[in-house]
This record gives structure tokens, C-alpha cells and sequence, in this order.
């Protein structure tokens, strides 16, 4: 590998290493790819890094089945910005993985032959227009919640692909938030789509921030290596508590009755998500995920003859320049 | 999930080479290192880095460099590498009293 990517840790403990690595850690200082890091770390980057790197790229496909019926050539210009951009966070998340000595490739074809997971949002369908909308401002206000607090990740180029991403999602928010104004400005089917949509999103936006804290073991070692910032209910809350006020002013009903605002903590109570059906769609029982998988698969198979003219392009001229050298 | 998926494997594939990508923001700064990818040559390195970096008007001009070819010095934050300069505190302006009175120093 390259001399700015990871170098092997040696096995065993070593005490002094670990000092240096905690002290840097406490002190909220980064940890660059070649610093000594212990093995678990490492890991557990490598596993939440990719992860999200997949779950960009699965991201493209809920909205990427509008692009070619969006009612405007303006919503078509957006989306496909959009799309475009899931497929760009995607790629800087892979670069970031690699700084930890893993290769992109193989990554790829562990999300293809399912080995590897992504976030459970992406295995539900987009049945409407107002779907595009609804991820805008549900499932990417649910996102931009959770990766904010990861701007400060402890891992140098985790956190930088972080930065990047977060200015980019605050377009993608506020474009199905502008979506969604403009379709409740229309007709009665029209806001009726809107409500449907945001009936089926509002639960798997919740679950997006993962189990209840009380059954998310590794929330504590993460957030002692401060590779997670917050925990998965405070965030869930934070969520809540920006969602409410939004959806009053689009003028939709979020759907939970238990809904209500408590003045004692300041925040908004709400119900609690079906956790049988996330545990569901987690280990592959969703709508979509097995569409999803094997669109990545055909997507990547159809690309190869792509990949190998690039190379032999590549080769030929460079044989040629050294020809002339 | 049962399968490893953490381990540094597949280093040996004979894939595309990755190029680390450094972007000038705007005419005046230095190139900033912003990030890496895989590229079959250096032109296409520099297009796809162009796509992927700088959608927004991010740059005005970007370098690729093929990662292999970067000789970095030790991460370690003791390298006596990096010794010749902790000790010399009179390469700094602060290392010099100079009464308050005097202007525009």
C-alpha cells in the first residue's frame, strides 16, 4: 500500500503506544492513518466507515428510480445533483476506509455478496413523487443529525469526508423540503401523496439512528474512542425535536399518537418505533433488500467492460509515452 | 455479521493505482490535500477527481499524485526529525523584549 495509508499494527498490547493513543483521544486531538492505533479501533472504524460508504451508494437508488419520471426538467436537474452526490459521499467514505489499510474493491464485492451491511432506510420503496421529497427532508434531515456530531470523529479522515458531506446534505434537505411546500400548495391528491409519504417514512427515519441505547452495546467503547459523539436515543430525541415544528409548518401530521410536547424535559415525548421490524429489514427481511443488493450487483457486472477498456486505454498509452521517452 | 470484514486484504490485486488529490480553492492559496481515488491513469485521475471534488466550484486547479510516489516523514509527534527546530526559541519575534513605547514593532 502507499507510504500515507495504515501500516500493520503489531499484534500484542503496547502499553506505551496505548498512553499516547488515549492522551490524544482525550485531548479531542486526531488520529491520522499511520498514528499506532489498537486493533479494535481499527476494526470497528473499518466496519462503521464502510458501512456508511455503502449506505451512500445504496442511497442512490430510492430517488434514482424518479430521475426519469420527474414532473420538471428543473426537479430532474436536482435529482440528478443529488444522486450525483450520494455516489461522490459514497466515494470519499471508501477513500477514508482505505487510509485504514482496506481496499475499495474488495469492500464492493462484500456489499454485493451481502457479507456487509448498509442503513435499513434504503430497503424501503419510494411508491411516490413526493417520496423524493419526503427522503430529502426526513431521511437526510435523520442523516445530517447523525453525522454532524461525526465532523469530530476522532479519525482524521473520517471526519474530513464528514465536513464535506454535511455541506453538501444541506441541499439535499432543504430541496424535498422546497418539494414538499411546493406539492402542498397544489391539489387535495397531491396532498394527500405528501402525507402518504411521510406516514410511511417518519418510523424508518426514526429507526435510522439505530436500536434503543439500552440495547446498542457498543455505543460506550465508541463513544470513548470518539468515533460516535452522541448517543443513539439523544440524537433520535434531537431529531424529534427538530421534525415537529417543520411538519406543523408543511402543514402534515407526523403519525404517532403519542406525540406531545413535555414542558418538564423540554423536549418532545414521543412513541416508540416497531423494533421487530427493524431487527427485520436489518438482517435482510426488508422490502427492497434484496432489489437493492442485486441492482448493485448488475450495476457493477454491467461496469466491468467499462473498468477493463480504462485499463487497457491506460496501458497502451503509457506503453506508447515510454516508447518516446 | 460472521464474515471478517475488517482485515487488510486485497492489497496484492492488481487494481487501478490510488492518487492522493490536492485542490487550490481559489487564485492566492496553496493546494490543500482533499482526498484520494482510483484512476487507471493520470488523466483520468485528474477528471474523476474533478467530479468528485469539485462539484461546487470547489477549485480552480487540482493536482493528482500517484500515492506510492509521496515520501512522507514519521507520524511519530517525537521524530527527532523534526528536533532541529524545538529548541531554537529565537527564531520567534515574541524571544525579543522591546519596551512598550516603542512604535510600530
Amino acid at each position: 500500500m502507499s507510504t500515507v495509508t495504515a501500516q500493520e499494527t503489531p499484534p500484542g498490547a503496547d502499553l506505551e503506544h496505548q498512553a499516547e493513543f488515549d492522551a490524544k483521544v482525550a485531548a479531542d486531538q486526531r488520529i491520522e492513518p499511520r498514528d499506532w492505533m489498537p486493533e479494535a479501533y481499527r476494526r470497528t472504524l473499518v466496519r462503521q466507515v464502510s458501512q456508511h460508504a455503502h449506505s451512500e451508494i445504496i442511497g442512490m437508488q430510492p430517488e434514482g428510480d424518479w430521475i426519469a419520471s420527474a414532473p420538471s426538467l428543473r426537479r430532474k436537474a436536482i435529482l440528478l445533483a443529488k444522486v450525483q452526490d450520494e455516489a461522490g459521499h459514497g466515494l470519499y467514505l471508501y477513500a477514508a476506509a482505505e487510509t485504514l489499510g482496506v481496499d475499495r474493491a474488495d469492500l464492493t464485492e462484500r456489499l454485493i455478496e451481502g457479507r456487509q451491511k448498509y442503513s435499513s432506510i434504503f430497503n424501503y420503496p419510494s411508491l411516490t413523487f413526493a417520496d423524493v421529497g419526503v427522503i430529502g427532508w426526513l431521511v437526510d434531515g435523520a442523516a445530517i443529525c447523525n453525522q454532524v456530531p461525526l465532523c469530530r470523529s476522532s479519525f482524521g479522515p473520517y471526519s474530513r469526508a464528514m465536513v464535506r458531506i454535511c455541506k453538501e446534505e444541506s441541499f439535499h434537505q432543504r430541496q424535498g423540503y422546497e418539494l414538499l411546500m411546493r406539492m402542498m400548495e397544489g391539489t387535495e391528491g397531491q396532498r394527500r401523496m405528501v402525507q402518504d409519504a411521510v406516514d410511511r417514512w417518519w418510523w424508518p427515519s426514526l429507526m435510522m439512528f439505530g436500536p434503543p441505547d439500552a440495547e446498542s452495546p457498543n455505543t460506550r467503547q465508541s463513544m470513548a474512542w470518539r468515533i460516535k459523539r452522541d448517543t443513539n436515543d439523544d440524537l433520535r430525541q434531537k431529531f424529534v425535536d427538530m421534525s415537529v415544528p417543520q411538519a406543523e409548518k408543511l402543514g402534515v401530521t407526523l403519525p404517532d399518537p403519542e406525540l406531545a410536547w413535555n414542558g418538564e424535559r423540554g423536549h418532545y415525548d414521543f412513541g416508540e418505533p416497531d423494533w421487530v421490524e427493524f431487527k427485520q429489514v436489518v438482517s435482510g427481511a426488508g422490502p427492497k433488500n434484496a432489489e437493492r443488493v442485486a441492482r448493485r450487483r448488475a450495476a457493477h457486472e454491467k461496469g466491468a467492460w467499462v473498468r477493463e477498456a480504462a485499463t487497457a486505454y491506460a496501458r497502451k498509452h503509457q506503453s506508447a509515452e515510454e516508447a518516446t521517452v | 455479521m460472521s464474515d471478517d470484514v475488517t482485515g487488510a486484504t486485497g492489497a496484492a490485486r492488481p487494481e487501478w493505482p490510488l492518487y492522493e488529490v490536492f485542490v487550490r480553492g481559489k487564485r492566492g492559496l496553496n493546494h490543500v490535500h482533499v482526498g484520494s481515488l482510483h484512476a487507471p491513469d493520470r488523466t483520468m485521475a485528474l477528471h474523476n477527481a474533478r467530479n468528485l471534488y469539485t462539484r461546487r466550484n470547489e477549485g480552480v486547479s487540482i493536482w493528482v499524485v500517484l500515492a506510492q510516489d509521496i515520501t512522507a516523514s514519521s507520524p511519530d509527534e517525537k521524530d527527532p526529525f523534526f528536533a532541529p527546530s524545538g529548541d531554537k526559541v529565537y527564531r520567534h519575534p515574541t524571544f525579543y523584549p522591546i519596551p512598550e513605547d516603542v512604535p510600530h514593532i
